[in-house]
């Protein structure tokens, strides 16, 4: 019972990283109807950011914050200098350069600093959390660090009226134009947003994962299980799909004979697959209800 | 009386279709124009043309400003608000939200006294202030459109065929509502109608466009009254 209840607490933990990756690959998907394949790749050179910062000497929460505001500044910039430009391009070439900046991301890190792996460290500790064996402080730092995030971008989407904008933008284009909406600079400041979501799952995976070019990987695949699980067009479900992709894995990491560790990756593959068969706007993917 | 949009041989382009030949047209500051023509003539991308919605050239100047190489956003900043055909609503948000949204670019704060006036204009929109727009009437959403319109605060008013699907009674209520906010608050409007008679007794000037060139013009008095074009080209 103890062991059920650890590995589903885990499994919110992780979960709620694999929730930031998704709720980043959804806000870009909702701005311009792509999948940002380099998600990973911008959280971990994020992460790198923020491991730099601290090796020089600033302060955990300092770093925190500043990666942060890199990140979304980062983000910017390759919406303005590489997407903007491919706004009207084919699919495959939107593919074409997600992947080449992925490549390039990950080279870049590699080039800058080495493919070792790297500790990261972590503010919360790893003692166990109130005083439970259930989950360490660290867990409870990812979840709850993940939960106050969630709650400022409720906050920020429903009550502000930049954040109102942003859903006009992303929903009916033309007609946020009509309002007088700059719905490019809707689609930058989604990338921005995205960025430095990602830099929070990728700070927060780092000390569990630790820090390489290749960390965020697999961490990837996961939220886009959960992005797709949950539906693109839904970031609420992108939260719930990270937590039930979360708890899933390690149950049947745990409970499922001969799954372990190797075969948990292509579990969330085949969970892709199987939501996609069954429900192609995922759970919680809403149909327009349209009159004429 | 001076000119608030002048707009001088504008051409407008689909792909390689040419939709406008060169048209020539002025509003008067606080006057009420119809635009009217057959299916095709060329009414919405008139109207799409000067919110630069169409790729077009020729020289449209709004209270004196140039609007060419403006982007659409900037153009609807200057004051001047399109209801398109087909609405344009926001079918995901709340009727409440739509309206907000229709202030978006506005900074002062007069907005909320603004959407209690336009629940005053078209009271159904209050009692459905939280639903979610797409699942309006098309009569409730048209009357959204208008609404979300006026959130501006536009200087001009651009509508594509606002009656479009209202039952008779409706379309009379939006159309002395137009009239009112045209007198009192100084709106000028330009109306694209398919239901000429309603929209010639209601307008002081009037337009007619056929395959994209203004054939006639002048006080919509004179228009309604002159039977020969009523014939032909507005079909009453
Ligand atoms: N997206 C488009 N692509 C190509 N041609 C178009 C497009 N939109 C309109 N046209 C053409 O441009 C011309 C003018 O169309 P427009 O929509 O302006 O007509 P309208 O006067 O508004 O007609 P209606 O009363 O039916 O709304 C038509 O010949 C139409 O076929
Ligand atoms: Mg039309």
């Amino acid at each position: 019972m103890e062991l059920l209840g650890n590995q589903i607490l885990a499994g919110v933990a992780t979960g709620a990283i694999y929730a930031c990756m998704a709720l980043a690959v959804v806000m870009i998907f909702q701005a311009i109807d792509q999948l940002n394949f380099a998600q990973g790749e911008m959280a971990m050179l994020s992460t790198f950011v923020g491991w730099q910062l601290m090796q020089w000497g600033v302060p955990y929460w300092g770093a925190f914050a500043l990666t942060l505001l890199l990140s979304f500044a980062g983000g910017v910039a390759i919406e303005r200098l590489l997407f903007k430009p491919l706004a009207d391009a084919p699919i495959l070439t939107h593919v074409a350069g997600f992947i080449a900046l992925l490549a390039i991301l990950n080279s870049v890190a590699g080039q800058t600093w080495d493919f070792t792996i790297k500790q990261f460290p972590t503010p919360f500790g790893w003692s166990p959390f109130l005083g439970s064996k259930l989950i360490s402080t660290h867990q409870a730092g990812m979840i709850g660090v993940t939960l106050v995030l969630l709650a400022l971008l409720y906050g920020f989407f429903q009550f502000t009226r930049i954040g109102l904008a942003m859903r006009a933008a992303a929903s009916m284009p033309e007609s946020a134009r009509l309002v007088g909406i700059n719905t490019s600079w809707m689609v930058a400041l989604g990338w921005g947003m995205a960025s430095a979501i990602g830099a929070i799952a990728g700070m927060l995976i780092a000390p569990v994962v630790f820090l390489e070019p290749n960390m965020m990987g697999g961490v990837l695949i996961y939220g886009f299980a959960a992005a797709v699980l949950g539906g693109l067009s839904s970031p609420l479900g992108a939260v719930v799909g990270g937590f039930l992709v979360g708890v899933f894995e390690n149950l049947a990491g745990t409970y499922i004979p001969g799954v372990g560790n190797e075969l948990k990756l292509p579990i969330a593959l085949a969970l892709i697959v199987t939501v996609l068969v069954l429900r192609p706007h995922g759970l919680f993917g809403r149909a327009v209800v349209k009159r004429v | 009386m001076s000119a608030l949009l002048s707009v001088k041989d504008l051409r407008a382009y689909y792909g390689p279709v040419q939709a406008l030949h060169g048209l020539d047209f002025a509003l008067q500051q606080g006057s009420l124009t119809a635009l009217l023509g057959a299916n095709g003539a060329g009414k919405t991308t008139t109207l799409r043309a000067i919110c630069a919605m169409v790729r077009a050239t020729g020289a449209i100047s709004f209270d004196g400003t140039p609007l060419a190489g403006r982007a659409t956003e900037n153009i609807v900043r200057l004051g001047i608000a399109h209801v398109p055909q087909g609405r344009g609503t926001f079918a995901t948000m709340s009727v409440a939200e739509n309206l907000q949204l229709g202030a978006i670019s506005r900074g002062d704060n007069k907005i909320g006294a603004d959407i209690e006036r336009m629940y005053g204009h078209f009271p159904v929109l209050k009692e459905r202030h939280r639903q979610q727009a797409g699942t309006l009437s098309g009569g409730e959403q048209q009357m959204l459109a208008v609404a979300r319109a006026l959130m501006l605060r536009p200087r001009l008013l651009l509508l594509d065929e606002p009656s479009f699907g209202l039952a008779p009674l409706v379309v009379r209520e939006l159309f002395g509502i137009l009239g009112k906010i045209n007198r009192d608050d100084n709106v000028t409007i330009l109306v694209v109608e398919q239901n000429a008679e309603l929209a010639l007794a209601l307008a002081d000037q009037a337009y007619v466009i056929e395959t994209g060139r203004i054939v006639m013009a002048g006080p919509a008095a004179e228009i309604a009254a002159n039977q020969d074009v009523r014939k032909s080209y507005l079909g009453y």
